[in-house]
């Protein structure tokens, strides 16, 4: 027979400690994060050499060996090409694009008259950067400024015709410029139209719910370029003759309807986490459809599809550069014209550098997109922990 | 006695110099009420009279129509035969009259469904704000007030993933309180919370019935049952099977299913 007494009391409860040092500070980061395991070691180890294999290399060739001066091709030439570097050099030939800078930002924009177009980028900062920082007031008034007031301000700066301004055409834009119209309609028109899609195809309503579904399946089952195409030459055939529509604006609703399609499904599945319960409470207190989806179901769902639709954003902005098969010049478009059609720059490295010049601009406001989409994710987060 | 072990702990005796049953004033009265999921009878010929006051505890298995009931008083689900009226509202396809009713019911849900996005303050503001259009000011001033009453008003400024089950639980109870309803519906408040939560929120229940509150409760705490309603109302198979005082109801159960269920679940 076992002689074993069951009955226990605590005399004393524990105090909490601090954790043992290998559980915590830089040395612990680095073996939870680096060297976990063997496998994570060796892909540390291959990271690491992959590294010190390729930042070099790309290093010299954007910065160390670069050409930074010059007026023509010749600066950008090896003695066996007709100037005056060394045979076998490579390097970046950035005086190509100082030279061509103004037509990457503003296309054909007259000389004169761009700083029209800076303004309205000025005034676009001024209005976008206190309506991205949470902690500065007034973000109704700000949003009806950049979203109601700015596209008019800016429709009547860009285009002229009145007020004294000099009319200039849609067919001189360019560059960034156009890059950053396109995308701003795009995103300023799809958010609030794919909302208003998601919610068409989730009403009850048949019809209302039939034509979101035709549109949404409509759209995404065409490719963009085919869109554009549509826009560009088959919508001029279906409009009575005299009418005519700006070859931008045909472009920009082109965009926008595309991206919308793709908005309204992200935002549908945003739609379809919130469950049933929050429909219910919101029901419950006499919440109307609207009071109901507009401060109980959608800001939870445009929360929860962060991610997807500054990922919709992305992509609708690097889309953009889509519009050259219209001939419209974007700032891709820019920068491919000028290395084809330039024979000042005509060099072995005018290519690259430009392509590396339209990639690194594309890069920083697809980056600064997702850095501040990660940002507002945590700000937001205010715990689904049940 | 068996009954006496399943009588929580509810120590403080219950006040009922307020409790007023009227004798003529209808609050919910449903008459012949059928309710079909598909081709699934779930409510069958209900028949239920609620006067001003009353505080129905409704009870039975899982399966057998008790919440699907009480979410109809408030349109939740839709009948498609018989009546159902709301404080003289009949409740129709008619959303305005939908409207109405629900400004009038409050309703507390098993899992809560406060909003995760808003703060405590905010969600006990927002229905009196946007529906009922009271200013901000006076719409926070009753909402502390019933924060105070539910014994959390220092939880005001937090989000609702930040407190327990009982705080929420309770946060919820105000919330509805803060439309200022003149018929609660509770939808088995208290089987989502630790054992250590409900009385915190029985309690607020039983405040809420001692001011004369009209209630109807799906719940399976028979303690609450006892001290707090004046009709125990038995449920099985989409009918109800059985009706009594809570006294008569759990010492002298007359249908052979109701002395089943209570065996089981007294045990």
């Amino acid at each position: 027979m076992q002689e074993h007494d069951l009955s226990w009391v605590r005399t004393e409860m524990t105090l909490a400690q601090r954790a043992p040092s290998r559980e915590a500070g830089a040395f612990a980061w680095g073996r939870k994060n680096l060297f976990a395991t063997p496998l994570n070691s060796l892909m540390t180890a291959i990271a690491i050499v992959a590294v010190a294999w390729f930042l070099p290399k790309i290093l010299s060739w954007v910065l160390f060996d670069a050409v930074w001066t010059g007026a023509d091709r010749t600066a950008c030439l090896t003695t066996a090409q007709g100037g005056e570097l060394p045979v076998g050099w490579s390097g970046a030939c950035w005086p190509f694009v100082s030279s061509r800078f103004g037509y990457f930002m503003f296309g054909r924009y007259p000389l004169d008259e761009r700083w029209r177009v800076i303004l309205t980028g000025v005034i676009f900062i001024a209005l976008l950067v206190p309506l991205l920082i949470p902690r500065v007031p007034y973000k109704g008034l700000n949003a009806v400024l950049i979203f109601g007031v700015f596209p008019v301000v800016a429709f009547i700066l860009l285009l002229g015709g009145v007020f004294g301004l000099q009319h200039v055409e849609t067919s001189l834009w360019g560059g960034l410029m156009v890059t950053l119209v396109l995308s701003y309609v795009g995103i300023a028109v799809s958010l609030p139209l794919g909302i208003l899609l998601a919610l068409g195809r989730r009403s009850r309503m048949p019809v209302v719910k039939l034509l979101s579904v035709i549109f949404i399946e409509t759209v995404r089952g065409v490719p963009l370029v085919t869109v554009l195409f549509m826009a560009a030459f088959m919508l001029p055939l279906f409009v009575p003759p005299g009418v005519t529509f700006d070859k931008l604006l045909r472009a920009l609703i082109g965009v926008a309807l595309f991206a919308s399609a793709y908005m309204a499904e992200v935002i549908r599945g945003g739609l379809q986490a919130i469950p049933r319960g929050q429909y219910e409470g919101a029901d419950s207190l006499g919440l109307g459809y609207w009071q109901k989806m507009g401060l109980i179901v959608m800001p939870q769902a445009l929360k929860l599809v962060i991610p997807g639709i500054v990922n919709s954003f992305i992509s609708l902005f690097k889309d953009t550069t889509l519009v050259l098969i219209i001939s419209m010049f974007d700032l891709l478009g820019t920068v491919k014209q000028s290395i084809s059609g330039d024979p000042t720059w005509a060099t072995p490295q005018t290519a690259k550098t430009g392509y590396v010049f339209a990639a690194l601009i594309f890069w920083i406001f697809c980056f600064g997109m997702s850095r501040y989409s990660m940002f507002m994710e945590r700000r937001l987060d205010t715990g689904h922990r049940r | 006695m068996a009954i006496e072990n399943a009588v929580s702990d509810q120590d403080r005796d219950v006040d009922r110099s307020k409790m007023h049953i009227s004798d003529t004033e209808v609050a919910v009265d449903i008459k012949g009420m059928h309710k079909w999921y598909g081709d699934f009878h779930v409510l069958r010929d209900i028949n239920l009279k609620v006067m001003r006051g009353e505080r129905i505890v409704i009870c039975g298995p899982s399966g057998s129509g008790k919440s699907t009931l009480i979410r109809c008083i408030n349109r939740l689900e839709e009948h498609q035969k018989g009546q159902i009226i709301v404080d003289g509202t009949e409740l129709t396809d008619d959303l305005k009259k939908i409207d109405v009713v629900r400004r009038d019911v409050g309703m507390v849900f098993q899992h809560f469904n406060l909003f995760p996005h808003l703060t405590i303050l905010e969600n006990c503001t927002l229905a009196p704000i946007w529906v009922r259009k009271t200013p901000r000011k006076q719409a926070e001033e009753t909402a502390m007030h019933f924060l105070r009453r539910v014994k959390i008003p220092e939880q005001a400024n937090k989000y609702p993933g930040q407190l327990s089950g009982g705080q929420q639980q309770r946060v919820a109870i105000a919330r509805s309180l803060c439309m200022n309803p003149r018929i609660m519906l509770f939808d088995e408040p208290t089987s989502a919370l630790d054992p250590e939560m409900i009385k915190e929120v029985l309690d607020t229940m039983v405040g809420l019935a001692e001011e004369g509150m009209t209630m109807l409760c799906v719940t399976h705490e028979m303690g609450f049952a006892r001290k707090v309603a004046n009709r125990v109302i038995f449920m099985d198979q989409g009918q109800i099977v059985e009706q009594n005082t809570p006294a008569e109801f759990f010492n002298d159960p007359k249908h052979e299913r109701t002395k089943l269920f209570l065996s089981q679940i007294l045990h």
